[in-house]
C-alpha cells in the first residue's frame, strides 16, 4: 500500500486551494490580519499553526474514543493550550526578538478557529494518520495564504523582504526610491490586510468557476 | 458627401457593427458613445421619456465644476507667488490675482492631475468593459473631475495613478461597477491617499505649489490651512480675512477653496435638478449644529486656551462651513445619488450627519485637521441603512393610519365606527 493513498493526498491538498480555511472557510481572519505586516512574522506565525494543528490533531484523534462528549470542548482546549505554550516557550528562548513581534498573537493561535474547527470536524471522527495529514493541509493553506498577505504587504508598506531592503534604502535614496517611488503606509495597517486577503478570494472565484455561489 | 469619405462617426459605427460579439465590441462602442449619441433605438414599447441619461447627468456636474477648476488655476498660482513674495498689501482682484502668470502656472500644474486622472480611471473603465463584456459605463466621467479637485496641488501624479487604480477598482468595480458602490470612489481615491501616503496629504508644505521640492533649502516657502494654523492654537497668527475665505484666497486643496464658486455650482445643480437640496441643507445644519455646541463648549469654560482642541472649538460656528472641504464635499461629494440615502426623509438624516461628524472629526482628530471625506464616506455606508428604517417607520405609520381609520357614517343616524383591518 501507498503511503498515500488518492483520499489521503486530498486531505492534504483541498485545503490548498478550493477548500482553503481563510479564503473559502473565511477561518482565522484575526490573525491573518493582525500579524502579516512583516514575511518573517507570517512565516513564522505559518509555522507555529503548522505546529499546533499538526500534533493537536494527532493528540486528538488518539483520545478521541475516551474524552466524554460533554467536556470534550475543555480537553481541546488543554491539548491546544499546551501546545502553544511550547511553541511560546521555544520562540522566546530562540527568537526573542520575534517573540516580541508577534506578541499576543502566539498565544491567540488558542482561540484561531481553524484549530477548534478541525478538531471538531475532523480529528474527532477519524484516525492518527489521516487527521495528521488534515492538519498539516488546512495549517499549509492558511499559510500559504498569510505568506502572500505578508509578501505583498512587507513588500509595498516597507519596501523589504525578510527585512532585506529589496527596493532600496528609503532614506538615503537608492534603488526605486531615487526615482521618488515611496513606501506605501496604508499597506501597514489592518485593513491592507483584509483587502489583499479579499483581492485573493476575487482572483481564486474568477478562476474557479465551481466556488461561485448562486444567490 | 461622397459614400466614400467617411466621417470619424461613420467609421466608429461601422466598427462598432464588425466587432459585434466580440470581445473587444466594448470598447470600441465606448469611445462612440463617448463622442457621439448612441445610434440604438429602444426595440421593445418604451415606459420612460427623459431627456438626462447619464451622461448628460454626468456632464451637467462637471459643468458645474468647471468654474472651481478655472478658479484653481488662478489660486494656485497666487499662493505660490504670495508664499514667495509675500501677500499683496492692497489686493486687487484683477492685478494682483486674475493675472496671466497665476493662471500659467495653476494651468500646467492642475491640469496633469486631470489627466492622469482621467486616462487612468477611463483605461481601467475599458478593462472592466471589455472583461465583463458590458458596455461601457459613464461613471469615472464626474469622478475624474472631482479626484484632481480634492488632492493637494504637488500631489506625485504616480500616487494619484495608484490611487486612482484602487479607488476605481475596489472602490467601484468589485461591487459591479457604476450604480453599485457603496462607497464615493473619488473619497475612495483621497482616503487611500491620505492613508498611504501622509506626508504628501496633509502638514503645511503641500497645499502650496513648490514647497516641497524647496524644503530645506534657503528658498524655503510654505503655506498652512486655516484649519492648520487653529489646531496648532495658532489663530491669531493667521492673516486670512473672512472673505478671503469665501471668496478661496487661502492654501488648501485644489478645488475646495472658493465657497463662493462651489455655492453657485451647489445652486446650479440644485435648479437642474441634478443634486439633493436636502443633503445640501441638512449638512450644513449639521455642521452649524456641531460648531455651536463647541463654541458652547468653550464659554461655559471647560476648555481652557491651553487645551490642544482650543483653536478648533472656539472657531466661530459659521466660519466651518467656509474652510476646509466642508463646502465642496457638502455640495458634490455628499450628492451623490448613488451612494447618498434615497429617501426624502433620509437625506435629512444622511446630510445632517455629513456635517455634524465633519466638524467634530476637524476638531478631534490629532492627525489631521479635517475630516470631511471620512464623515462622507462613513455616512455613505450608513446610508442603506438609513433608508432601511425611514421606509420601515413609514411602512408602519401607514399601517397604524389604517389600522385607526374610522369609517365615516353614510346617515345621520349611526354612529362612527372603527374600520377593522383585519377585514380588509
Amino acid at each position: 500500500m501507498a503511503l498515500l493513498t488518492k483520499k489521503d493526498t486530498s486531505l492534504i491538498l483541498d485545503p490548498l486551494a478550493d477548500n482553503n480555511p481563510i479564503t473559502i472557510q473565511v477561518l482565522g481572519i484575526c490573525s491573518a490580519l493582525a500579524i502579516t505586516a512583516e514575511l518573517k512574522a507570517s512565516v513564522v506565525m505559518a509555522i507555529s499553526v503548522l505546529f499546533v494543528l499538526g500534533v493537536g490533531n494527532v493528540v486528538i484523534s488518539l483520545m478521541r474514543n475516551i474524552i466524554p462528549s460533554k467536556i470534550r470542548i475543555i480537553v481541546q482546549l488543554i491539548v491546544v493550550a499546551t501546545l502553544v505554550i511550547i511553541v511560546d516557550q521555544v520562540l522566546k528562548a530562540f527568537a526573542y526578538e520575534l517573540s516580541k513581534t508577534l506578541s499576543v498573537f502566539v498565544g491567540l493561535i488558542i482561540t484561531n478557529c481553524i484549530i477548534m474547527g478541525r478538531f471538531e470536524a475532523f480529528a474527532l471522527g477519524n484516525g492518527p494518520w489521516r487527521s495528521f495529514l488534515d492538519g498539516i493541509g488546512n495549517a499549509l493553506g492558511y499559510g500559504v495564504i498569510l505568506i502572500i498577505v505578508g509578501f505583498f504587504r512587507e513588500l509595498f508598506g516597507s519596501g523589504t523582504l525578510f527585512g532585506y531592503k529589496v527596493l532600496g534604502d528609503p532614506v538615503t535614496k537608492t534603488g526605486l526610491y531615487a526615482t521618488g517611488y515611496e513606501n506605501n503606509g496604508f499597506m501597514i495597517i489592518p485593513p491592507a490586510a483584509l483587502i489583499v486577503v479579499g483581492i485573493i478570494i476575487w482572483v481564486q472565484r474568477s478562476k474557479n468557476k465551481a466556488l461561485i455561489e448562486e444567490n | 458627401m461622397s459614400d466614400k469619405k467617411l466621417t470619424l462617426k461613420k467609421r466608429l459605427h461601422i466598427l462598432k457593427h464588425r466587432f459585434r460579439g466580440k470581445k473587444m465590441a466594448p470598447a470600441f462602442n465606448a469611445i462612440h458613445t463617448f463622442l457621439f449619441a448612441p445610434d440604438e433605438t429602444t426595440h421593445s414599447g418604451s415606459h420612460i421619456r427623459v431627456a438626462d441619461d447619464l451622461k448628460r447627468t454626468m456632464n451637467t456636474v462637471i459643468m458645474a465644476l468647471i468654474p472651481v477648476l478655472v478658479f484653481s488655476f488662478f489660486n494656485t498660482g497666487y499662493q505660490h507667488y504670495s508664499a514667495i513674495n509675500g501677500f499683496p498689501d492692497n489686493f486687487s482682484l484683477v492685478n494682483d490675482f486674475l493675472n496671466w502668470d497665476n493662471f500659467w502656472l495653476g494651468f500646467i500644474k492642475v491640469m496633469p492631475l486631470v489627466i492622469v486622472s482621467y486616462g487612468v480611471g477611463l483605461l481601467i473603465e475599458f478593462i472592466f468593459a471589455v472583461i465583463k463584456g458590458h458596455e461601457v459605463e459613464e461613471g469615472y466621467l464626474v469622478t475624474g473631475m472631482l479626484v484632481p479637485l480634492i488632492v493637494p496641488i504637488d500631489t506625485p501624479l504616480w500616487m494619484l495613478a495608484v490611487a486612482v487604480v484602487f479607488g476605481v477598482v475596489i472602490g467601484k468595480e468589485v461591487f459591479g461597477g457604476t450604480g453599485m458602490n457603496i462607497l464615493n470612489p473619488a473619497l475612495t481615491i483621497r482616503a487611500f491617499l491620505f492613508f498611504a501616503y501622509p506626508t504628501w496629504m496633509s502638514g503645511d508644505k503641500v497645499w502650496v505649489q513648490g514647497a516641497v521640492e524647496r524644503a530645506g533649502t534657503p528658498d524655503a516657502i510654505s503655506g498652512e490651512t486655516v484649519l492648520g494654523y487653529l489646531a496648532q492654537n495658532k489663530g491669531d497668527e493667521m492673516a486670512y480675512t473672512v472673505s478671503d475665505m469665501f471668496f478661496g484666497f487661502i492654501p488648501g486643496s485644489v478645488g475646495e477653496t472658493s465657497v463662493l464658486l462651489i455655492l453657485l455650482g451647489g445652486l446650479f445643480l440644485v435648479f437642474t435638478k441634478i443634486a439633493s437640496w436636502r443633503i445640501m441643507v441638512s449638512a450644513v445644519i449639521g455642521a452649524l449644529v456641531m460648531g455651536l455646541i463647541f463654541n458652547g463648549v468653550v464659554e461655559a469654560g471647560w476648555i481652557g486656551q491651553s487645551s490642544g482642541f482650543y483653536g478648533l472649538m472656539s472657531f466661530e460656528f459659521w466660519k466651518h462651513l467656509l474652510v476646509g472641504g466642508l463646502a465642496f464635499g457638502i455640495v458634490y461629494m455628499a450628492t451623490d445619488p448613488v451612494t447618498g440615502s434615497q429617501t426624502n426623509r433620509g437625506k435629512w438624516i444622511y446630510g445632517f450627519f455629513i456635517g455634524f461628524i465633519s466638524v467634530m472629526i476637524r476638531v478631534f482628530n490629532p492627525a489631521y485637521p479635517e475630516g470631511v471625506f471620512l464623515a462622507i464616506l462613513l455616512m455613505n455606508v450608513f446610508a442603506p441603512t438609513i433608508d432601511h428604517y425611514v421606509v420601515r417607520g413609514n411602512i408602519r405609520r401607514r399601517l397604524n393610519r389604517l389600522k385607526n381609520a374610522t369609517v365615516l357614517p353614510t346617515n345621520s343616524g349611526e354612529e362612527a365606527k372603527e374600520l377593522k383591518v383585519e377585514t380588509i
